[in-house]
């Protein structure tokens, strides 16, 4: 019925820090698992990263480490919000830390590639 | 207000119900110049439909009494031009959001001061009528920014916009805990504590998502969001001391 105003860069921050949180949350129990692998089924660990060379795999973990870049600086950012002196260029702020995630994903591809 | 008028029209689209359900209807309204939103509302009210129910009181921004969702966003309607919010000519107006509906535009706004005296937002005097008058000075940091806040008209844009009290109702919402962030900062208020731990509770700062939507959409331009960022690291660090 009456639709909420989002126009706001925060909210989109405040969205993409959530998406990625949950997304980490649920890659987590996953990444264990396969380093589990290395004690109980080494076989089955040499399988799983042939599996990994592959490029579209390259890809997904590159947005893995985007996922987890963004919620880095933007954890960091809202810790500085929080704890720092204020400032009121937090949407800068905010701009800054998705930069710097893209920069660390874009590295990490290039490394990977 | 200079109401010469033009052949041109609005499509206004005015919600008309209560909480229990209702439903976008659609008006015709002559454009004028320099029209508020507010003189649309009454516009309809006074000309086409009278049993239009909304609210009112100053129409120069000072009373908060007019707030409602125009097109989709929370404005004051008082103060908002017909002209910077319209898009080809149609304007919907809805009630504020996250409060219940009484009827048509009006809503009911006892849930939003409940949540101002819950987060301890009741002066309490740190001196009594004889005692001698303590200085305050203007440019101290606590004063500076207790001030910060004190410009607040209660509107309750700031808590309609605020998707933390759509998806907690307990939530104080940034009003209240940007009162009570005053209250924090002024020398004359005792009851620091009291308010510190009000706030603490379950529905306090510490729900508050850093989404800047309050201050993005406060019409008095203060800043919600940097007052609860204030309570959150308050509240910690008195915790922390006892
Ligand atoms: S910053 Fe906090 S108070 Fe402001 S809209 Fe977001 S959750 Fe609500
Ligand atoms: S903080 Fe701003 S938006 Fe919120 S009630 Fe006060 S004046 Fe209105
Ligand atoms: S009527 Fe008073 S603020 Fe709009």
């Amino acid at each position: 019925m009456i639709k909420p105003g989002r126009s706001n860069p925060l909210w989109l921050a405040f969205v993409l820090h959530r998406l990625s949180g949950v997304v980490l949350a649920l890659f987590l129990p996953l990444h264990f698992y396969v380093l589990s692998l290395a004690l109980t089924s080494p076989a089955a660990l040499d399988n799983f990263l042939a599996f990994s060379d592959l490029f579209v795999v390259k890809v997904a973990e590159t947005l893995l480490v985007l996922l987890l870049a963004v919620h880095l600086f933007g954890g960091l950012r809202l810790m500085a919000m929080e704890w720092l002196p204020w400032t009121d260029r937090q949407k800068s702020l905010a701009a800054a830390s998705v930069a710097l995630g893209a920069g660390v994903a874009c590295m990490f591809f290039l490394k990977v590639i | 207000m200079n109401t010469s008028n033009t052949s041109a029209s609005l499509n206004v689209s005015v919600w008309r119900g209560t909480s229990d359900g209702g439903e976008f209807r659609s008006y015709q309204v002559p454009v004028q110049s320099n029209q508020t939103v507010l003189d649309v509302v009454t516009w309809i009210q006074q000309r086409i439909d009278n049993t239009l129910s909304y609210r009112f009181a100053c129409r120069v921004g000072m009373c908060g009494s007019c707030a409602m969702t125009v097109n989709g966003e929370p404005r004051w309607t008082c103060r908002t031009h017909v002209n910077n919010v319209t898009e080809n000519a149609t304007l919907e107006i809805a009630p504020l959001r996250n409060l219940p509906v009484i009827k048509d535009l009006t809503t009911n706004m006892d849930p939003f001061f409940d949540k101002w005296i819950k987060a301890g937002g009741v002066h309490e005097p740190s001196a009594l009528r004889n005692d001698p008058m303590v200085p305050v000075n203007p440019e101290s940091k606590a004063r500076k920014v207790a001030s910060e806040g004190v410009e607040c008209i209660n509107c309750a844009v700031c808590y309609s916009a605020c998707d933390t009290v759509a998806a907690n109702p307990d939530y104080l919402g940034p009003a209240a805990l940007q009162r009570a962030w005053t209250l924090v900062n002024d020398v004359k208020h005792n009851g620091k504590n009291t308010v510190l731990s009000a706030v603490s509770e379950s529905g306090g700062c510490h729900n508050c998502h850093s989404h800047g939507s309050c201050t993005r959409y406060c019409p008095v331009e203060l800043n919600p969001m940097k007052a609860v960022a204030g309570l959150k690291k308050s509240t910690v660090l008195s915790l922390l001391r006892s």
